[in-house]
């Protein structure tokens, strides 16, 4: 059985397709067979961030309506034969994505493959739900900013009561908390909420802090998830995020210059 | 191998009962004129189409009665359901009322439950309720995940939250509030006139507070309660906070 991950924020442009994109590259370097789906329909850009636009033929709302079948639709990945994508539509409405359809699809992935990473649409409306419907682990990508901790906030409230765990009283939906985009300097000039004001905020489970980097514009660019580029910051924030995800022990970063800053704040010794 | 389910010793159960507390609107009526009703409720609906699409309703006759005007609830009762709300119960009919309510399957609901008004605004995108438990059937509700924005919760009696109520959050209780955690939402107690209901938490960032209808907004709160254990009681019609 597979493990489904939904990459939601309820806010757009927070980061969730840089988010999805990475951290599927990440599990599938790792050697785990993964999936990433684009729930985006309408807006697709998912292909375009893991350079894999030209070899769309069939997509995920072709695999529901049946006119192709998952390994017509899945795209191998040029860097990582771990790992397959599945396109969203471009010129599909979005009410082509049934709850029925889509759960038959993550059904089948699911005998196959050992993550499949779900990159949420913004807003609450049908694809979001149904990209979180399913889940068994949240990843709420959040900036530090009032409003989009406030639109997080609101997510972690339909995520604890609208989901498949919720309706059959199975154990919760994991929920972890990412936060991106973050600016230890703008945060010093009190411009953006620090780390500890959005956790008390949220109460959440911190898997990793992400930098703005300018190395997340330079991969899109250049089509390569930045958790390749090893040598940027906020690759290397995807890789511990990963690895802290895959149960590792690795210590924060990319918070402060200063190093002890974190461990006054978490009670680390 | 047996075929009679009933002999089989140790089959799991099949069903349980739960007990939740759930926040549903009520419809109070004051006009006997279908017409009017069906003109004003789409008008409403209109604020909020979403919230109220099947939305469950309770509709409220008691007002018709203390006044003496007749009313044909098996007529308004259609007027709702055309305008796509479900009614699931009816309150404060005399009783030929009830029971032609009844008789479409409509349950009958005692009077002491809930009447705030439900502004139609502020929960246009409603987020689904967490699941509540009612300890001891509407003494205290218990919750213990955190409240979240969009998040609305009403309790008949007490409401206990072991956890915390995010900012744009309304908790409401007809008894006494407790949070233990940080409350950053509106929290309002005694909500059925209940000058007696308190509100305790642990640390108060609340952007609103009421008893009984006396409320402060998060402006008039003093800051140098936040992160300590207070309550919040009237005394002659003033709210009073303070430490315990
Ligand atoms: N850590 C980061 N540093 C700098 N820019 C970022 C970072 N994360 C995302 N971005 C940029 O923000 C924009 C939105 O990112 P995207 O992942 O598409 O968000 P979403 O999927 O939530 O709409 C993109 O232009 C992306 O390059
Ligand atoms: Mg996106």
């Amino acid at each position: 059985m597979a493990r489904i991950i939904v990459v939601t924020s309820g806010k757009g442009g927070v980061g969730k397709t840089t988010t999805s994109a990475a951290i599927a590259m990440g599990l599938a370097k790792r050697g785990h067979k993964t999936a990433v789906i684009d729930f985006d329909v309408g807006l697709r850009n998912l292909d375009l961030i893991m350079g894999c636009e030209r070899r769309v033929v069939y997509d995920f709302i072709n695999v529901i309506n049946g006119e192709a079948s998952l390994n017509q639709a899945l795209i191998k990945d040029k860097n990582c034969p771990q790992l397959h994508i599945l396109a969203a539509s471009q010129t599909r409405d979005k009410d082509a994505l049934s709850q029925e359809g889509v759960g038959k699809v993550l059904e089948d992935l699911s005998k196959d493959f050992k993550y499949i990473v779900c990159d949420s649409p913004a807003g609450i409306e049908r694809g979001a739900h149904l990209a979180m419907y399913f889940a068994d682990d949240a990843f709420v990508v959040t900036n530090p900013e009032v409003s989009s901790v406030r639109d997080s906030d609101r997510m972690l409230g339909i995520l604890s009561s609208k989901s498949r765990r919720a309706e059959e009283n199975k154990e919760p939906i994991k929920e972890y908390l990412l936060l991106t985009r973050y600016s230890p300097e703008r945060v010093k000039l009190g411009e953006m909420l620090s780390v500890d004001d959005v956790q008390e905020i949220l109460s959440l489970h911190l898997l990793g802090v992400i930098p703005e980097s300018k190395s997340v514009l330079n991969a899109s660019n250049s089509g390569m998830p930045v958790i390749l580029d090893e040598k940027s910051d906020a690759g290397q924030a995807y890789a511990d995020i990963v690895a802290r995800y895959l149960g590792e022990n690795k210590p924060h970063r990319f918070i402060e210059d200063k190093k002890g800053f974190f461990g006054k704040l978490f009670g680390g010794k | 191998m047996s075929k009679d389910a009933q002999k089989t010793p140790y089959s799991p159960p099949a069903l349980e009962f739960k007990s939740s507390t759930f926040s549903v609107p009520v419809l109070v009526i004051s006009s006997n004129d279908l017409i009017i009703i069906q003109q004003q409720l789409e008008a409403k609906i209109k604020l909020a189409p979403e919230f109220f699409k099947n939305s469950p309703l309770v509709l409220d006759v008691q007002e018709l009665n203390k006044q003496n005007i007749e009313a044909d609830v098996v007529a308004i009762l259609e007027v709702v359901r055309k305008l796509g709300l479900l009614p699931i119960g009816i309150r404060g009919g005399n009783p030929e009322q009830n029971e032609k309510a009844l008789g479409l399957g409509i349950p009958l609901h005692s009077i002491h439950t809930s009447t705030t008004t439900v502004d139609a605004k502020k929960t246009a995108t409603p987020t689904p309720e967490p699941e509540t438990k009612d300890l001891l059937q509407t003494g205290t509700t218990l919750i213990t995940q955190p409240i979240r924005s969009g998040q609305r919760i009403y309790a008949a009696g007490d409401l206990i939250i072991v956890s915390q109520v995010s900012a744009g959050t309304e908790i409401l209780a007809e008894g006494n509030i407790h949070v233990y955690g940080t409350l950053r939402g509106r929290a309002l107690a005694g909500v059925q006139g209940n000058t007696e209901a308190r509100i305790f938490c642990s640390d108060l960032q609340a952007e609103l507070i009421s008893i009984a209808g006396n409320y402060k907004i998060s402006e008039d709160l003093n800051q140098e309660v936040r992160g300590k254990l207070i309550q919040i009681y009237l005394e002659n019609r003033a709210l009073v906070i303070k430490e315990i």
